[in-house]
């Protein structure tokens, strides 16, 4: 049953909302080192700061790694941090990244989406993110401004009690410097949903502990005499971290609802899928693009559904493949791709439906690299050759089509 | 019986000896000591312990004569290098098993 509240309505754009998003969520360290489209939500963050209005340590670092490094130590002593970066910020926190989430350390990072170089590009895509797919943490894809500030708050919720870190994405410019409306919660709301953050670990002279020394891959015997995780051992526990984590962002998704109204409750948004025959799927703002490709096709009588992927990590094996079980031809829009193969999301949609019932075919679209513009009017086309490929072949080819001028 | 029951979420262990297991099974080369070329075993009194006081592993005590703890050992033989008198000597292991 959705509550009844009154509406807060202001208009924000994306890295506003982020770092509203941020204070309310009371964070105690921030660590972030400008770089474009992140930087005014930086800058709204240590002005917050600056004016007292948070009380949190902002840490100028020299560098996106050293923002990791800092927010790993603070949250492994106790404290609520949050980091933001783009591009080649993320790719530059690589290895920090993979050390908080071995660290099982319940950080949240905003990657305000970002194409990488050579050649330098400040524009949107999704390279940046699914560069770092491997590291461990959760990634979150926001759809519009709503949903940065919902999702920002709720991963909270969820990094700290799956101790994983959480990435939460959103397209720059896009999303991230585009005004629209979002309705703000009220910080006692905020204050209810997240209570304060309970580390796993805690730091005291008085009982001194040793964390993620050289830990060799067999297990081994403490000094205590019990038997400890050798580096195989902590690493599964990461992944199924991982596993267990998709419940708790459905179940932190549906609790966000009871006090805000609006409801998270999936790992996915699905659009006129329950009839359609064709599914379109896209991760981000494209998703919403594609909404208004799939309200063109139906137009044309093609029934089309949009299925709009939310959380990319944990990857949803079956809810995928339950909510693909009726298409008979998927469409899937990447923003991203790993070279010498296809889109990521293509790749996981492709690996969810192997050895189930379902045998539709695939065909995988490379668009929007670098801030190309993709409108929907190129969706329809793109799925319409889509439709027209099946009558040479169902089989799905190799390599992606690409949607630009070559 | 698995390792879950450390309930250990990410590596962690409690500093003391042996934290890292038996380092001494790491070893190639012995160290042994020559009481009587040893400065503080010669003279009979607490003086020189420049191998207590470089060993990385602080397994050498400062004792007349100074004795190595072959359990932690690990065989890297910086004791011999700063002996000033060449005391000390590193001995294949498989020469001591005969």
């Amino acid at each position: 049953m959705a509550i009844q509240r009154k509406a807060n309505v202001h208009i924000l754009d994306g890295n506003q909302a982020a770092a509203i998003a941020a204070m309310m969520s009371r964070v105690q360290v921030i660590a972030a080192y400008p770089i474009t489209p992140q930087t005014p939500l930086t800058e709204q963050l240590s002005r917050y700061v600056e004016q007292g209005e948070l009380q949190a340590e902002y840490v100028a670092v020299e560098s996106e790694h050293s923002a990791m490094a800092v927010c790993t130590s603070a949250s492994l002593v106790g404290a609520r941090t949050f980091t933001a970066t783009s591009s080649h910020g993320l790719a530059y926190m690589h290895e920090m990244l993979h050390w908080a989430a071995g660290a099982r350390l319940p950080i949240v990072l905003a990657c305000v989406n970002r194409a990488i170089g050579a050649p330098w590009n400040v524009l949107n895509d999704q390279q940046d993110s699914i560069s770092q797919r491997d590291t461990g943490w959760i990634q979150i894809y926001c759809r519009n401004n709503q949903e940065i500030m919902d999702t920002i708050i709720q991963a909270y919720r969820i990094a700290e009690q799956v101790f994983v870190p959480v990435m939460v994405c959103y397209d720059g410019y896009i999303l991230s410097h585009t005004e629209m409306p979002v309705d703000v919660p009220i910080q006692e709301e905020v204050d209810r949903y997240l209570p304060s953050y309970q580390p796993h670990t805690v730091l005291d002279p008085a009982n001194p502990k040793n964390y993620n020394l050289v830990t060799l891959a067999n297990p081994r015997v403490g000094v205590d005499g019990k038997l400890c995780h050798g580096y195989m051992e902590l690493r599964y526990l990461l992944q199924e971290a991982l596993q267990n984590s998709k419940e708790v962002i459905v179940k932190s998704g549906k609790e966000f609802n009871q006090l805000f109204g609006r409801d998270y409750a999936n790992v996915f948004w699905e659009d006129r899928n329950e009839d359609a025959e064709i599914t379109i799927v896209a991760m981000g703002s494209l998703a919403m693009e594609a909404i208004v490709a799939a309200d063109m096709l139906r137009e044309q009588g093609i029934k089309v559904g949009v299925l709009g992927l939310r959380v990319f990590r944990p990857f949803p094996k079956s809810e995928v493949v339950q909510a693909l079980r009726k298409s008979k031809l998927i469409v899937v829009f990447d923003k991203n791709i790993s070279y010498g193969s296809e889109g990521a999301t293509c790749s996981e949609i492709k690996s969810a439906l192997y050895g189930t019932y379902i045998n539709a075919a695939i065909r995988n679209f490379i668009v929007g690299l670098g801030g190309r513009d993709i409108k929907a009017r190129e969706l329809v086309e793109a799925t319409k050759k889509a439709i027209a490929s099946l009558k040479e072949t169902v089989v799905n080819p190799d390599y992606p089509e690409w949607i630009c001028e070559i | 019986m698995g390792t879950r029951d450390c309930n250990h979420i990410c590596d962690e262990s409690s500093p003391g000896i042996g934290e890292a297991g038996r380092t001494g099974e790491w070893r190639t080369l012995m160290p042994v000591i020559d009481d009587k070329k040893c400065t503080a075993s010669k003279l009979n009194k607490p003086t020189c312990f420049l191998c207590w006081l470089y060993c990385p592993e602080a397994v050498i005590t400062k004792g007349i004569p100074p004795l190595i703890n072959l359990e932690y050992c690990k065989g890297c033989g910086i004791c011999l290098q700063v002996c000033p008198v060449q005391a000390i000597v590193m001995i294949h292991e498989e020469k001591i098993a005969d």
